[in-house]
């Protein structure tokens, strides 16, 4: 693990999955590489890790999946986003947004500003 | 949940070796992916594929964590938890073994009460809104009250839509080949009305087919005895049959299910009311002053009418009748009571509380113990549990496993709990407690005990796996892996060794009382009642039931005595009317006045003694002595002066001592002088446990009645006795239902509360102990377990076994010595609860100091074997080499 990558926060890799299959429909390993991609490689998933995310956001109907063939010439499973996971990746974008912004605006306070 | 979640639950199910395909097939085909890329950047195909492999992990893991992510594994998870959990309780027998016996006593317990309660409290009886049926406890007496008295209160309260009222009837049943004793309901025409129930064959009497006394000779059987005796004939309507030699017609059959309106009691044929007098052999119902008229009256209530509102509705009735007739009637305050228990209700229901109260505490005390079996056994297999959370089992899956083997082995005690539940019931069911007493107790094992019992184990299954679960939450596995169990034996109480404290102190309590319960019974056989019921045989009869009355019955007992005084090797035979003194709890009392009293309205009694009216050898039959005076003889008849013999209470508090009594007189209700001709000594009369009260005899040929007991002393055997007594008297009259015992049988009824409170205190005292061993047994064995490689080294270092051993089970005695301790201490002052219930139950006896003590230490000693047996084969060797 590069010393520059970060801990992945419990709860995020579900919202990455998201934002990377909504770019474009994604088999698995897609997913992996979209996310290194779209994060500068900052942020790591271990790759067993990620195919029970994938079975769950199915399972709550955010993805969809069809079995397709890959740029490499094989058969593998394609994930696309549902209109629910749509909104869902908004919704959560926006929370995500709010967080951020008010974790670095408390992080970021100097000893004169109380 | 939504529509996505069902289409993967449905693949699942229906192509699940699909599903597992296509799992694989995408993992290994993300892996290939991977392998692509690592060949592009140069690596040999096959090298990059194991590099792929490598990096994407554990992938039986990963399938497993998708498999739960996909959902609806839950069957799979349990039938593999379940096959998990049989292999390691097979291992380990002996938990096995104590978990599900301590599980099954507990449930077996609740199960019991519980039925106990359906039976007494929940289950209404069996007819349409019994929920409003209510029975007024009115008049004298809780219970009795005279038919005057019952008709004015029909006429005059404003509360019941309509007023029924029963009496017994106990009848010889003649069906025309043979008589046979039969339970029945002498009832009031509208009974069947008011209950709104309909006939199962025939029609039911009712109100128009009274017309005064003995009018409406009609008979309806109840289902079961036309089933039983009649057997299901269905011709049997407008047959006529024999109550008492008189003649009554058969006009229906009430429904199944129907078992009249007190729940102790199922009669087997309802006849009317208005028709007693030929059963009963002397007019009942017309005196405002005999309470034998009718038991119980009862019905809906209107309405809109609350029960407080009915109750100050019978209190006025009460109170305009006193007024009306102060010479026959004192009213005292009436109330209200649930149809079927009568006036017991109140009692009857505090006591199943009280049971349930204790069989939930027995079960409460289970969960405790076998949450401490439990945690010994996690502590045990701490390490296996360590291993499996490092290698990546999480500890809901662990846990889920721990529950899966506590609600396997809370099924396996529930059900073993459930058939000895069932089965106690049933013989509960059919014990008939008193010989001779058409008494049963209502109960029948039905689905809802099932139930009860079933949810009971599951939840306590839930309960004691807790414990364990709490240990396995905290379980740093690097930890332990390493170190092993490092927990350290705290300083202070926890909760768990509170608990067993309490658990032994109730455990030494019962034993106690049990004891103190078991010595008073014992002693209380062989006390002086006042009379000897040892070698004494006992003829129940009425001459009523063979058509005799009016003077020809002093006459035909007269000649049965005689009779039976011929059987070779008796001592003397003698005869009381009604019943004999502590027979059925049924104590008759008499209003005496002073000899000088002229106002003989109910306020001037001086006091009501006992009365029995005996034969001249009654006393020496009964081996009642004599003190002063003489008995009766066989010239004290109608045409001679009223005598009585009166006992020593009597003869101190009406005439200050028995020297002065002899002579004295006293005046009887109807007015009657009395003289006084003898003494006899105290003795019991309606139960074991009354004061000391006052007895009067009279002569049964000055006041004849046709229920009596015959009594035959006699050394020879009883059983001999009483065919010689059954053939003597059937040479007299072959008609005539007799029931013969031994007077000690007929004890049984008054020696009843002793009985039930000695056996419940006994098999409570068991049941404690049981939990009691289970408990110190669990505390032991973890504290044991846990300490086993401190007590390995401390054995390699050189200690003695001996100090090993006090280590180890030191803490279990001492909490079993001070429970103990507490436990007599607490009984010892219970007991004097127990005088009440139980005749001569004292604790002031060593034995009893010595029983328990003894009991206690028995208890330490099994519980505490196994755990020392392992303390003492400890190999030090081994032991450190396995850490």
């Amino acid at each position: 693990m590069p010393p520059s990558s970060a801990q992945l926060l419990p709860g995020t890799l579900d919202l990455l999955i998201l934002k990377a299959v909504s770019l474009g429909p994604l088999h698995g390993y897609g997913v992996l590489l979209r996310i290194g991609q779209i994060s500068d490689q900052a942020l790591l998933i271990e790759q067993g890790a990620l195919y029970p995310a994938l079975f769950r956001l199915v399972r709550q109907g955010l993805l969809s999946a069809t079995w397709g063939i890959s740029e490499n010439n094989r058969r593998a499973k394609f994930y696309e986003l549902t209109t629910t996971g749509r909104k869902r990746l908004r919704d959560e974008t926006g929370a995500w947004n709010r967080l951020a912004t008010a974790m670095g605006s408390a992080l970021a306070a100097q000893p004169e500003e109380l | 949940m939504n529509f996505a979640y069902f289409r993967s639950l449905a693949a699942k199910f229906l192509r699940p070796s699909q599903t597992h395909g296509e799992m694989d097939e995408e993992l290994l085909s993300h892996i290939q992916h991977r392998a692509d890329d690592l060949e592009r950047q140069g690596l040999s195909r096959s090298e990059a594929e194991r590099r792929a492999h490598i990096e994407f992990g554990g992938q039986t893991r990963f399938k497993e964590e998708c498999n739960e992510a996909l959902g609806g594994n839950f069957f799979e998870t349990l039938m593999q938890d379940t096959r998990f959990s049989l292999r390691g309780l097979r291992k380990s027998p002996g938990f096995l073994f104590v978990a599900v016996i301590t599980l099954a006593f507990a449930i077996a317990a609740n199960a019991v009460v519980f039925g106990i309660l359906d039976g007494l409290i929940l289950r209404p009886l069996n007819v349409p809104q019994s929920e409003n049926l209510w029975g007024s406890a009115y008049g004298d007496n809780p219970m009795w009250q005279t038919y005057p008295n019952y008709l004015d209160l029909r006429a005059r309260n404003h509360s019941f839509e309509d007023l029924a009222a029963f009496k017994f009837a106990f009848v010889g049943l003649n069906r025309g080949n043979d008589a046979s004793l039969a339970n029945g309901f002498a009832t009031t025409g509208n009974y069947f009305d008011v209950l709104r129930i309909h006939p199962y064959l025939g029609r039911f009497f009712n109100a128009s087919d009274e017309h005064g006394p003995n009018s409406a000779p009609y008979v309806v059987l109840s289902y079961s005895y036309w089933h039983r005796v009649f057997l299901d004939d269905r011709s049997v309507l407008g047959r006529t049959v024999l109550l008492n030699k008189h003649p009554f017609t058969v006009i229906g059959v009430a429904p199944p299910g129907f078992q009249g309106t007190l729940l102790f009691i199922n009669p087997d044929f309802f006849m009317p009311i208005v028709n007693q007098e030929q059963v009963d052999g002397e007019p009942l119902l017309n005196a405002r002053a005999d309470p034998n008229g009718v038991f119980e009256a009862f019905g809906h209530l209107k309405p809109g009418v609350t029960p407080a509102q009915a109750t100050a509705d019978v209190n006025t009735v009460g109170a305009f009748l006193e007024n009306t007739y102060p010479k026959q009637f004192g009213h005292k305050t009436s109330s209200l009571v649930r149809q079927g228990l009568t006036s017991f209700g109140g009692a009857a229901r505090a006591f199943v509380f009280g049971l349930m109260l204790l069989a939930s505490l027995i079960l409460l005390a289970a969960c405790a113990n076998l949450g401490g079996l439990f945690s010994a056994r996690a502590a045990d297999r701490s390490r296996e549990v360590a291993l499996r959370l490092a290698l990546g089992a999480t500890a809901g899956r662990i846990l889920r496993w721990l529950f899966t083997e506590a609600m396997l082995i809370s099924l396996a005690g529930g059900t073993v709990g459930l058939f000895v539940g069932i089965f106690l019931l049933r013989e509960l069911g059919n014990w008939q407690p008193f010989a001779g007493a058409p008494i049963h107790i209502p109960i029948s094992p039905d689905p809802k005990v099932y139930l009860f019992a079933l949810v009971l184990a599951l939840a306590s299954g839930f309960l004691f796996a807790l414990v364990p679960a709490r240990q396995v939450r905290r379980t740093d596995p690097y930890q332990i892996v390493k170190a092993g169990s490092t927990s350290r034996p705290g300083r202070k109480l926890a909760f768990r060794e509170i608990l067993l404290i309490v658990q032994v102190t109730i455990c030494a309590v019962l034993v106690t009382s049990s004891m103190v319960a078991l010595l008073g019974m014992m002693r209380s056989l062989y006390s002086n009642f006042g009379f000897e019921p040892h070698n004494t045989v006992l003829a129940s009869l009425n001459l009523n039931m063979a058509g005799y009355s009016g003077d020809s019955v002093p006459v035909m007992q007269t000649r049965m005595l005689h009779a039976l005084e011929t059987i070779p090797g008796i001592e003397a035979a003698g005869l009381v009317n009604n019943y004999p003194p502590l027979v059925y709890l049924a104590g008759r009392r008499s209003h005496i006045f002073k000899h000088d009293a002229t106002d003989l309205r109910p306020s001037n009694v001086f006091f009501a003694p006992y009365r029995y009216d005996v034969s001249p050898s009654y006393f020496q039959a009964a081996h009642t002595a004599l003190l002063a005076g003489r008995t009766f003889s066989w010239h004290d008849d109608k045409t001679a002066p009223s005598v009585a013999i009166v006992n020593r209470t009597f003869a101190a508090r009406m005439f200050g001592s028995t020297s002065n009594a002899i002579g004295g007189y006293f005046k009887m209700e109807d007015g009657t002088r009395v003289q006084v001709v003898g003494v006899v000594e105290d003795g019991r009369y309606q139960n074991l446990t009354e004061d000391q009260q006052p007895a009067v005899f009279l002569s049964y040929l000055q006041s004849p009645l046709s229920a009596a007991f015959l009594i035959v002393r006699s050394k020879r055997d009883p059983q001999q006795i009483a065919a010689e007594m059954r053939s003597k008297l059937h040479a007299l009259d072959a008609g005539l239902p007799l029931d013969i015992q031994t007077w000690n049988n007929l004890l049984h009824v008054v020696q009843f509360p002793s009985r039930v409170a000695t056996m419940a205190l006994g098999v409570l005292g068991m049941m404690g102990a049981m939990l009691s061993l289970t408990g110190i047994f669990g505390m032991a064995a973890y504290s044991v377990s846990r300490r086993l490689k401190e007590f390995g080294i401390r054995l390699a270092l050189g200690a003695r076994r001996k100090n090993v051993l006090e280590a180890a089970l030191g803490r279990p005695v001492k909490l079993l010595a001070f429970g103990s301790l507490a436990g007599l201490v607490l009984g010892i002052l219970a007991s004097k609860v127990l005088e009440s219930i139980v005749y001569q139950a004292t604790p002031r006896d060593p034995l009893v100091l010595a029983a328990v003590i003894v009991a206690m230490s028995l208890l330490g000693l099994l519980a505490t074997w196994i755990p020392a047996r392992r303390v003492l084969s400890i190999d030090p060797l081994r032991l450190l080499r396995e850490e």
